[in-house]
């Protein structure tokens, strides 16, 4: 039988593949044209949680360490961005790879740790790395400090963005590529050796995958995934703060993971996009006729009104728990479930 | 020159001496059989001559250079490669994938030129296909075919062990390590086995250390033996010679001297 041996890797497997991911695009570029201002908000939002995630994915999922610490890169890539733009006066994505350039020196750092460091003793040494980090931030003085920082405006290529549609179209592209490059990440020699890391790395060690190189380099590259992501945020937010950056954005991070499915491409952004929204539309859960009423009397009746104020966060948990309980593939295993339902269907 | 050589290795746990002193010398294209009973220190030694442990005395000589104490991902690009006798496979990969990493220190591709592939033609996808036909030569060797796309975790254990063979013999290695290839096979798959690891001395020309309890087939396959006690070498030399070697009847068989016994 004759092989196609490139189509084991190919972008597009199939030509049905092939067609949905150019309805995706097609969908893509009409998006801001067909939803009102607070949805191409929601979007940008959701793009920058997705690159964070793939890159979270690329180390958790695909090379088995753990990381609780990406708000610091996020954090890194947000300032870094705005003080290369104003103190160093560079444009806008030259300070943006910069940025994330730094979170991924950063990142090569932290995985020095992880050399010796597994599961619960990397989550605490990550999980220092970023509690650490926002408070030196909110220390240095250049950095804003407390008060935090504006960004600047933002031009690209002589072009002002300074609307949500303007900016929708820069975070899509860059979203895709980064995406697209993750996945071919995967496919090729650095993904297997990241597998190879986390299923067997003795193994993998004997096969000649350098443990050292290949740790850090996967930390490096998740590091720079959430720099990036970061730079991006600063112009969502335009205006960041220390606090923004806390532990539970790096908890947040790793539960759109989960609950996408680790490991998988397609998982983590099916987490970032469902959890994403759910973080945007429960924060107005109170403004909801009848059930925010309802919610507000339960919550100041037996708990306190900051409980349901906070109300993303225990539906967040929740989330996370039944899918560690029922489906620990994630978003990605549901799929994969429904598909065989429906092709054994009716039996 | 120098092939292979281990000379006076020594390798303690706190105060259990599981290697003491062993040496031998290993001639291009042989196949040197290591046999002794539980515990005797077998795969310690191959953990040694790998670079997984750091041995606590002694030195590993591959080609003239001396390869002690060296990390085990150089030591495979030195050229020798292993399988382990509890099987180390990548479960979550399939059965393509799980050698294809075989070709590992073959292939250039890094996070640029991997991430930013486009097209058959672009140099990762190239490689990936080159490889990959170099794969499917092994796939067929082992005859591998039907478990080509299947997820390893779940294959019976058999084929776990082939695919573990395959994916050391991907490395295209100069020295192969066996840890018990045949462990727990019945004895159709031993012989195929047999078969297997003759063929990779004749056609391959690959030098062949192996540890092995079947003793019918270390004594069929073997080229020379060497066998290990409590850590200590007792016994070295060919089948004939060590089958009967009072030590190794007594250390295998309990067979106290004077006693007519011969191992089979």
């Amino acid at each position: 039988m004759k092989r196609d041996y490139y189509g084991d890797v190919k972008l597009f497997s199939s030509g049905v593949t092939l067609f949905w991911f150019a309805a995706l695009i097609i969908f893509l570029l009409l998006y801001p044209f067909l939803f009102e201002n607070y949805y191409v908000y929601m979007a940008n939002y959701i793009a920058i949680n997705i690159i964070v995630v793939v890159g979270l994915n690329l180390l958790v999922g695909y090379t088995g360490q753990i990381s609780l610490g990406h708000a610091g890169f996020f954090a890194i890539g947000a300032y870094g961005t705005i003080v290369l733009m104003t103190l160093a006066s560079f444009p806008f994505l030259l300070a943006l790879i910069c940025a994330g350039l730094i979170a991924a020196g950063f990142g090569f750092l932290l995985g020095l740790p992880a050399l010796r460091l597994e599961g619960p003793y990397l989550a605490i040494a990550t999980l220092g790395f970023g509690l650490t980090l926002t408070t030196v931030i909110g220390r240095i003085d250049m950095l804003g400090g407390r008060q935090g920082l504006h960004a600047p405006d933002l031009v690209i290529m002589g072009h002002h963005l300074t609307t949500d549609r303007q900016f929708y179209y820069l975070a899509m592209i860059i979203t895709v590529l980064l995406v697209i490059i993750a996945r071919n990440i995967t496919k090729t020699k650095v993904g297997r050796a990241f597998v190879a890391i986390r299923d067997a790395h003795i193994a993998a060690e004997t096969m000649g995958v350098n443990l050292v190189l290949y740790k850090t380099l996967a930390f490096a590259l998740s590091a720079f995934y959430a720099g990036v992501a970061g730079g991006l945020f600063a112009f969502v937010l335009r205006f960041i703060e220390p606090e923004l950056f806390g532990f539970f954005l790096s908890i947040f991070f790793l539960t759109m993971a989960v609950a996408g499915g680790l490991g998988t491409v397609m998982g983590p952004i099916a987490g970032a996009i469902l959890l994403s929204f759910l973080d945007l539309e429960l924060r107005n859960i109170l403004n909801i006729p009848y059930v925010g009423d309802w919610l507000r009397q339960l919550s100041t009746s037996h708990f306190s009104l900051t409980g349901v104020s906070n109300i993303q966060f225990i539906v967040f948990g929740t989330i996370l728990i039944l899918i560690m309980l029922f489906e620990p593939l994630g978003l990605y295993g549901l799929w994969i479930r429904m598909k065989k339902y429906w092709k054994t269907w009716p039996f | 020159m120098t092939f292979f050589a281990v000379e006076n290795l020594s390798m303690t746990f706190g105060g259990l001496k599981a290697l003491d002193n062993v040496s031998f010398e290993i001639v291009k294209g042989e196949i040197f059989a290591i046999i002794g009973p539980n515990g005797a220190g077998k795969t310690t030694l191959f953990n040694c001559i790998n670079g997984i442990y750091p041995p606590s005395g002694g030195s590993v000589i591959f080609k003239d250079k001396p390869i002690r104490g060296i990390k085990p991902d150089k030591v495979a690009k030195a050229g020798i490669a292993r399988t382990f006798q509890n099987i180390e496979l990548f479960s979550n990969m399939n059965t393509m994938e799980n050698i294809m990493l075989g070709r590992h220190l073959f292939m250039k591709t890094g996070l640029f030129r991997g991430g930013l592939m486009w097209g058959r033609n672009s140099f990762a996808g190239k490689e990936e296909a080159d490889n990959r036909k170099k794969v499917e030569e092994i796939i067929e060797l082992l005859e591998l075919q039907t478990f080509r796309n299947k997820f390893v975790g779940a294959l019976p254990y058999g084929i776990q062990k082939k695919i573990e063979l395959g994916r050391a013999l991907a490395a295209e290695p100069e020295l192969l390590l066996l840890d018990e290839p045949c462990a727990g096979m019945n004895a159709e798959e031993k012989q195929d086995v047999v078969f297997w690891i003759k063929d990779i001395q004749d056609e391959l020309g690959i030098t062949i250390l192996l540890i092995e309890h079947d003793m019918n087939m270390v004594m069929d396959i073997s080229d020379r033996i060497l066998t290990l006690n409590f850590g200590k070498p007792i016994a070295m030399g060919y089948p004939e010679e060590v089958s009967s070697h009072p030590e190794v009847l007594k250390a295998y068989l309990g067979v106290e001297d004077g006693e007519d016994a011969q191992i089979h």
